[in-house]
């Protein structure tokens, strides 16, 4: 096990029912997870819930046995410490990559090595131009973000985050922001990250993507509703929801 | 943020610090007399033959002065609307330049034996059949006087409308000329060393009043006044006043009374005067002036170059600080923090320099504070500016996406590493342009500081415009090192700001 969610739940002030309604899920390690859920189910919320952006009321968060819990269930000082000690066992990868713009391609992925993992310079280098060689960017190392297209931004969002040598990854919608042809090659990447045995979760709208996962989850208000291997939740979901879903994105193609 | 400014450049500016302060250390020994060079002949001016030379007949009666009393005069520079007020804030000893003997001045500062006497002088152009010749006269016409004399109250008393004049003598009679007013009413050292000089200008005969200058020293200072006027006593004793004034064409019946003396006549020419109008009688075609007088003043310029470059350096450092910290503690401090931050910003961007320079150098002391004048001027400059500086970093701050916060603090960086290597070097790219323009406007606002009794650019401009009658000439020389002074920053700033903003240029380094 190396992210489970047991009971999470997050009230956003304002809204009549909660975003995240104790929601639970435990994943293998090393294995590669789909997330699917109309928008409003909760999957943005958490995401930012595990990445320690927003916290949640109660529940705990397990990340490779470093427990977070609720904000109502510990002190304040507790947490930012426990959150601090999972976010290093964690990546993310935003759905608009977040590059550092006025770093090129390399010191983006030196960056927080040296800083957080107190790394030497040549090290951290060598480590992040070995990732970003095998994600196939040997020729931009040294090109600004703004010079590079979709594609590539992402890879280097992947490289630097990998770079920390995380137990989790976490991508947010990877294929929204990238031109449809391009859904094969970040099928790709999220293989070629499998093998190395780190644990990812994708969440997503595409299909196409779910399908090349090995594990797919279905949210709904804030829970799990379905879950399995894609070809038994994608052909022949169990739950209501899960067909309108599935319908409804067939339909937008 | 100020990563602009090298090691070197902070050396420079480190030791002209030293060098401006080691100026303003006086010996025990010294007679600290104040004057302002900017009223011009015959008092203390800028010899405009020889401009790093301060002459006048005040300049002499004190160097006289303090040889009869064994001390060394030493000038301190003040404006002359604020002498009386450096006097009591003990910048210097004595003030020295025309203070006229009033009943108002008595009660404020103690004030010697009367050491000049000069009628009130009414000048009027050539052939004006309308301008006023008589006091009865004066009523409803333009007069211009210096704010705050003798002459200014006479003026209104006889019911002229008054025109002050701050900016110096020749500008009364500049204006006459002009005809923008129809008279002016001065003492008549100023009438002999500016108006009697334009032919086209008149002395009107006639009483229109006798005015008379002492020196002016704290209510506390017993002893040295009395050493003072036993001093002023055996100059005229013993016919050193008489001869000087004689130099100067300053003897005349006014001051014969006064001193006692039965010889109405001047004996000998008055060399001193006849000096002045060789000098400034006629000024010489520019670039006659610019070959033949101006490198002489090039030190003197160069002088209040550098102490307006240290200031504004030094005030400008300290703006970038402050600055930095009142951005950060509004962006990112507790509450009580944030709204000192807003106050601060909100005060001094919302109150001129100037008062805030006028409560940091003359009201501080109140409290017990007495700041240097260089220190005063750095602080006020520093602290207004500071106001500007941290709107600049905020609108960097607020100009970086939130997403890059958390990109940070997903990759596990603290809140000041992300500052500094994630949010600071692209917010320092677009506050850099306004710093650029700040600075620039910093420099030029530093000439405030002349009324604290720092002579830099802009106050030596205007006394040795006023010193050598030569306003536009002089004034194209000073607008220059101005230019001169910025243009480096900008243009510094325009590298720094490619460099910050490399990222962004197409097909840079791909």
């Amino acid at each position: 096990m190396t992210l489970k969610l047991d009971r999470l739940v997050r009230h956003h002030a304002g809204n009549p029912e909660p975003t995240l309604r104790g929601l639970s899920f435990d994943l293998p390690a090393g294995t590669l997870t789909a997330l699917l859920g109309r928008s409003g189910a909760g999957k943005s919320t958490m995401l930012r819930c595990v990445m320690g952006l927003e916290s949640f009321e109660s529940g705990t968060l397990d990340v490779d046995g470093v427990q977070v819990r609720g904000s109502t269930e510990c002190r304040a000082a507790e947490r930012t410490h426990a959150v601090a000690l999972a976010r290093a066992r964690l990546g993310f990868v935003f759905q608009s990559y977040e590059l550092f713009p006025h770093l090129d391609v390399l010191e983006n992925c030196v960056l927080a090595q040296v800083l957080t993992r107190g790394l030497g310079r040549a090290r951290a280098e060598d480590k992040a131009r070995g990732l970003l060689v095998q994600l196939g960017l040997e020729s931009r190392l040294h090109a600004w973000p703004s010079q590079l297209s979709g594609g590539q931004r992402q890879r280097v969002a992947i490289a630097r985050a990998l770079a920390l040598e995380p137990r989790v990854l976490l991508y947010d919608e990877p294929t929204s922001a990238l031109d449809p042809s391009m859904k094969h090659e970040v099928l790709q990447t999220l293989k070629r990250v499998d093998a190395t045995g780190v644990t990812q979760v994708v969440v997503t709208h595409d299909l196409q993507l779910a399908r090349g996962c090995e594990h797919v989850c279905v949210l709904d208000h804030g829970v799990v509703i379905e879950s399995g291997e894609p070809e038994q939740v994608l052909k022949h979901p169990v739950h209501e929801s899960t067909r309108t879903l599935l319908a409804s994105w067939l339909e937008a193609g | 943020m100020g990563s602009c400014v090298s090691i070197a450049d902070v050396h420079v500016v480190t030791s002209s610090l030293v060098v401006l302060l080691a100026m303003g250390q006086a010996r025990a020994d010294d007679l600290k007399w104040g004057a302002d060079a900017q009223g011009g002949a015959p008092y203390v001016f800028e010899d405009p033959t020889d401009p790093n030379r301060l002459v006048g007949f005040e300049v002499e009666l004190a160097g006289l002065l303090a040889q009869r009393v064994g001390q060394r005069a030493t000038l301190v520079h003040g404006p002359w609307a604020n002498l009386l007020e450096l006097l009591a804030r003990g910048d210097f000893d004595v003030a020295l330049n025309g203070i006229e003997v009033t009943a108002e001045k008595r009660s404020v500062v103690a004030l010697s034996h009367p050491y000049f006497a000069a009628a009130e002088v009414l000048t009027v152009r050539k052939g004006d059949v309308t301008a006023p010749r008589s006091k009865a006269q004066l009523a409803g016409h333009p007069v211009g006087t210096l704010p705050g004399s003798l002459a200014e109250r006479i003026a209104r008393d006889a019911g002229a409308v008054v025109r002050t004049y701050d900016g110096g003598q020749n500008d009364l009679y500049d204006d006459l000329k002009v005809g923008r007013i129809d008279a002016v009413l001065a003492d008549e050292p100023i009438a002999a060393f500016y108006g009697d000089l334009e032919p086209s200008l008149e002395r009107v005969p006639g009483d229109f009043g006798v005015v008379s200058y002492a020196l002016a020293l704290r209510p506390d200072d017993a002893t040295r006044l009395q050493a003072l006027d036993a001093a002023l006593d055996a100059l005229v004793a013993d016919g050193t006043l008489r001869a000087l004034y004689e130099k100067w064409g300053l003897w005349n019946p006014q001051v014969a009374a006064l001193l006692h003396d039965p010889r109405l006549e001047a004996r000998g020419a008055p060399l001193e005067l006849d000096r002045w109008k060789a000098a400034v009688g006629k000024l010489p075609p520019f670039l006659e002036r610019v070959r033949t007088r101006y490198p002489a003043m090039l030190p003197l310029f160069l002088e209040g170059a550098a102490l307006t470059l240290a200031t504004s350096l030094l005030a400008m450092a300290l703006a970038v600080l402050l600055g930095v910290s009142l951005a950060l503690s509004r962006r990112h401090g507790p509450a009580p923090l944030r709204w000192l931050a807003v106050a601060y910003t909100e005060f001094f961007r919302g109150t001129p320099l100037l008062i805030q320079l006028t409560m940091i150098y003359f009201g501080l002391p109140e409290l017990g504070v007495k700041l240097d004048p260089f220190v005063a001027g750095v602080l006020a400059l520093g602290l207004n500016y500071a106001a500007a500086e941290a709107e600049n970093y905020r609108a960097g701050l607020e100009s970086v996406p939130s997403g890059q916060h958390e990109a940070a603090t997903v990759l596990g960086l603290s809140t000041a590493q992300t500052l500094r290597h994630v949010i600071a070097p692209q917010a320092l790219r677009i506050a850099l342009p306004p710093m650029t323009n700040d600075f620039i406007a910093l420099l030029k606002d530093s000439s405030l500081v002349s009324i604290v009794t720092l002579t830099e650019l802009t106050k030596t401009y205007v006394n040795l415009a006023s010193s050598t009658r030569d306003h536009l000439g002089l004034g194209v020389l000073v607008a220059g090192l101005y230019l001169l002074l910025g243009l480096p920053f900008a243009r510094l700033a325009r590298l720094a700001e490619r460099w910050f903003g490399r990222h962004l240029e197409k097909g840079a380094n791909a």
